[in-house]
């Protein structure tokens, strides 16, 4: 087993307010090897995007990292003063939200966007960057992409909108992609597609993927293995074939249970 | 007789641009035509944009279309007059799909039960209240909550309330338009069974409007799909799902996610040179339609 290149170690995040105190991520631990994709599943409020956002330290007040490690490329981040963490975002972790309208800037070339992302973090000159922004809309097959990159995102559909993320994320070749709910908001075909790419790009980079998501479907495709959270817990983890065919925490159980169309520990099949 | 028959539905919208360009013609709902029988759980599917929530509510006559029938219990609602139509609702109701957007913030939950009652002038109020505990009941909540506002529920209760008050006139019809798509899974589950529960003990007809193909293949009898504003196949369930003939259905069951991680994955990508848009639907097996 090669070293991870994600390690969380008993993450703790709670949410402070006058009179309360909420614990929304309790005492987590999990790891992801490179080049590996490990799928976090749960329901709203189980948790899993704060833990994701407390990998990247993108947390807002009141929420704070209460106790707990986490390691990555063999350095603990929550330990990094924020220039430092400003190296590591976008570099080497790099993060895909749900809502490409709302994630992308509505008054920036979408070419620029991509630029962007690579002059912060001193990788070539403006004339580079914007020829690899090309390069990197045809990595992630937005057709015309000499054109294209002159386009405002309103311009473009949900699923190209949300491969411009992909390629902006990629941009820095990070080896580690934290994609939250990357498909949630786009219809059934274009989900197929932009999963399809997420699979063909980790391929060709090697890319290690925290992928965030509430659908057993999309974690059937894409994960090797699973980590189910519930109230802030991890109550259980282990590859995808076992988490889907052989659960063992009760609450993984009825979570699959509810999910149309699966037999908990069969297989099912279609027509 | 079916319940509901929709007969060649059309809705155009029109988006006008100033005076000097020619406006342009959107056809949401183009030629559809459906029937649902009495006790009927009656899918319809297709991705955003395929007119299934506008044919929703042409059937209610929410939006008036701009062509076609509508026929409930034989009569057609379109010549309806604006009274009739209003007493002909008290039998079609409507579920939404965002409980959060679709019930009055600043009614309380009992408030929002009870005021179908107070429109169609139904009971005394005394009668309305009970009508409206029984509800509750009916669906799953709690009495005690009657004077509580709806930000004080969880997304599935709310949902409650929705169907409770859709349920308060004791409609026939329900048309569901996506009415558990923003529901977590485990909560989704728990509504849909309240949904078929109610199904059988109220005799209820459902036209249940969803984009989620799995849930649609593992509840309703029949599925009609829509592309384009055209229904584009209809079969009863597990012969649609076991042999879709048209196009798009194929590209899109096969986009379905599998939760096999091993079953294989065939892709098929639509091309939209390979059929006709304009096919008539012809028989294609026993109880199976499709525009090839």
């Amino acid at each position: 087993m090669p070293d991870p290149l994600l390690d969380v170690q008993r993450l703790t995040v709670v949410f402070e307010g006058a009179r309360s105190m909420v614990t929304a991520v309790d005492n987590v631990s999990f790891e992801i090897a490179p080049g590996e994709t490990l799928g976090l599943v749960g329901e709203s409020g189980s948790g899993k995007s704060v833990t994701a956002f407390s990998i990247l330290r993108l947390l807002q007040p009141p929420g704070r990292v209460a106790s707990g490690r986490v390691v990555f490329e063999g350095r603990d981040l929550l330990s990094f003063p924020e220039r430092e963490m400003r190296q590591v975002r976008g570099a080497r972790i790099s993060l895909i939200f749900q809502e490409p309208m709302t994630a992308l800037n509505p008054v920036m070339r979408v070419g620029d966007q991509i630029a962007e992302a690579l002059t912060v973090h001193g990788l070539g000159d403006k004339n580079e960057a914007r020829a690899r922004a090309v390069e990197l809309l045809d990595a992630v097959h937005i057709p015309d992409a000499r054109r294209r990159v002159r386009d405002y995102p309103h311009q473009l559909s949900g699923g190209m909108r949300q491969r411009v993320m992909i390629a902006i994320a990629l941009a820095c070749h990070p080896p580690l992609v934290i994609a939250d709910e990357p498909t949630t908001a786009l219809d059934v075909t274009i989900q197929a597609q932009v999963l399809d790419l997420l699979r063909e790009l980790r391929a060709r980079y090697n890319l290690a993927l925290l992928l965030i998501t509430h659908d057993f479907g999309v974690i059937a495709e894409m994960a090797d293995r699973v980590a189910v959270m519930h109230n802030g817990l991890l109550v259980e983890q282990g590859p995808v074939r076992q988490i889907l065919r052989a659960p063992v925490h009760d609450y993984t159980r009825r979570l699959l249970a509810a999910v149309p169309g699966m037999r908990v520990g069969g297989r099912q099949g279609r027509g | 007789m079916a319940l509901l028959e929709v007969r060649n539905l059309i809705k155009h919208f029109v988006r006008r641009h100033g005076p000097w360009r020619a406006p342009t013609v959107v056809k949401a709902v183009d030629d559809v035509s459906f029937a649902i029988e009495e006790g009927e759980m009656f899918g319809l599917v297709g991705e955003s944009g395929s007119g299934k929530s506008t044919t929703g509510r042409c059937i209610l006559r929410l939006i008036e279309p701009t062509a076609g029938d509508v026929f409930f219990r034989g009569e057609n609602v379109l010549q309806f007059s604006r009274a009739r139509m209003r007493r002909a609702r008290r039998d079609m109701q409507i579920v939404f799909q965002d409980p959060y957007s679709s019930l009055n913030p600043r009614m309380r939950a009992g408030d929002i039960v009870e005021e179908p009652l107070i429109i169609h002038r139904l009971g005394s109020k005394a009668e309305r209240r009970a009508r409206v505990g029984e509800l509750f009941t009916l669906v799953g909540l709690d009495r005690d909550h009657l004077a509580r506002y709806p930000h004080e529920f969880s997304g599935g209760q709310r949902q409650r309330i929705g169907i409770a008050r859709a349920l308060a006139l004791s409609p026939a019809l329900i048309i569901a338009d996506e009415a558990v798509s923003a529901l977590d899974v485990s909560i989704q589950a728990q509504v849909v069974r309240l949904m078929l529960e109610l199904k059988d003990r109220l005799k209820l007809t459902y036209l249940f409007i969803a984009h989620d193909l799995r849930l649609v293949e593992n509840i309703c009898d029949r599925v009609a799909v829509m592309y384009l504003g055209k229904i584009v196949e209809i079969g009863t369930t597990p012969t649609l799902f076991a042999s879709p003939t048209h196009p798009y259905t194929r590209a899109l069951l096969s986009a379905v996610p599998v939760l096999d991680p091993d079953a294989p994955r065939q892709r098929i990508t639509l091309d939209p040179d390979s059929f006709d848009a304009g096919a008539p639907l012809k028989e294609v097996g026993a109880s199976h339609w499709a525009a090839v």
